[in-house]
């Protein structure tokens, strides 16, 4: 694999990153400015946490997948510590795969 | 001069426990994927220095994969970067979190991966936003080269991150950093309005860009509630 590519894609990835920072910085937002574009980053959090949640190379990334992360999230909304729903959505996954569940 | 950095350590951040669980996880896909690299045939530098120089796990993936399959560089490239295309309006949703400095910013930028934006994005305190990026940023950025560099040397010896039920618990961990922020409303209305948007064009865009549509799905927070009713 050439260097090329690598050098390409981290500068291709980095403009990305630091457009957007140096666009902020040059721009006033009103408080109402400030609050969508924090929702927007939540939407596009929220929408990579869809997609690589069930979705894997195009595919149903799975039951188990789907079920450990289910379960993170419930750990979450009940307020459950951070780790637990990190740890609780790890062991549900794995623990589904060695009962033999994709 | 020295008081922002002193109100930047005194507020409170991250709890360091949840961090390192996110570092952990990271560190783990991490030497799988230097594992993967090398069993293809990429040379162990090779990929390490991508690592610190991309710093996208996701786009690094694909880039092995692409290459080593046989795929033109510039679809590897494009592919890369199109999937890294989310980073452009996370820095401008959090750009001013960052650090005032510039030079600060310019290596803060480098440093910005989903989990560090979603860390960021769960504190409401500037301060406490900033010192959350920096700190989750710095700790990712750590621990993924030298992973990288770890699997690469161990090879096969590394296991499968799915046996560990790893690919379940990164989207996790960035879902219990939004879902407090999903008690509003209005938030919740564009997040689950992205999210469906993002899953109903997955399969006709290339990777990368349905997360790009679900941004339509802010119009759905609109119109937003007055000042004091965000918590």
């Amino acid at each position: 694999m050439s260097i090329g590519v690598v050098v390409l894609l981290a500068a291709g990835t980095y403009a990305l990153r630091l457009a957007g920072v140096l666009l902020r910085g040059r721009v006033r937002l009103s408080e109402r400015g400030r609050r969508l574009m924090s929702i927007a980053a939540m939407t596009l959090l929220g929408a990579f946490v869809a997609t690589s949640t069930l979705v894997e190379s195009g595919d149903f990334a799975g039951g188990a997948r789907v079920a450990g992360v289910a379960v993170g999230g419930v750990f979450a909304w009940c307020r459950a510590p951070f780790v637990l729903a990190v740890v609780g959505a790890a062991v549900t996954t794995a623990g589904l795969r060695l009962l033999g569940v994709g | 001069m020295r008081s922002p950095e002193r109100t930047l350590w005194r507020s409170s951040g991250p709890p360091l426990r949840d961090v390192l669980s996110v570092a952990v996880a990271m560190s783990l896909v991490g030497a799988s994927l230097g594992a993967i690299a090398v069993s293809k045939g990429m040379s162990l530098w090779l990929v390490t220095a991508m690592s610190a120089l991309v710093f996208a796990g996701g786009s690094e993936f694909m880039a092995v994969g692409l290459i080593t399959g046989g795929a033109a560089p510039i679809t590897a490239v494009l592919g890369g970067v199109m999937l890294n295309a989310r980073h452009f309006p996370y820095g401008l949703a959090i750009g001013n979190s960052l650090a005032t400095s510039r030079r600060a910013r310019l290596f803060g930028s480098h440093v910005m991966v989903d989990e560090a934006v979603a860390f960021a994005l769960a504190e409401n305190d500037p301060a406490a936003r900033r010192r959350a990026y920096w700190t989750v940023g710095l700790v990712l950025y750590g621990v993924w080269a030298p992973s990288v560099f770890l699997g690469g040397l161990l090879g096969r010896h590394v296991g499968d991150p799915a046996t560990f039920g790893l690919d379940a618990a990164l989207p996790a961990a960035l879902l219990a950093l939004i879902i407090p922020s999903l008690r509003e409303r209005s938030t919740l209305r564009a997040v689950v309005v992205g999210a469906v948007l993002a899953l109903a064009t997955t399969p006709l865009l290339p990777e990368g860009m349905p997360v790009m549509v679900a941004l339509v799905g802010v119009a759905a927070a609109l119109p937003l509630p007055t000042g004091e009713e965000r918590r």
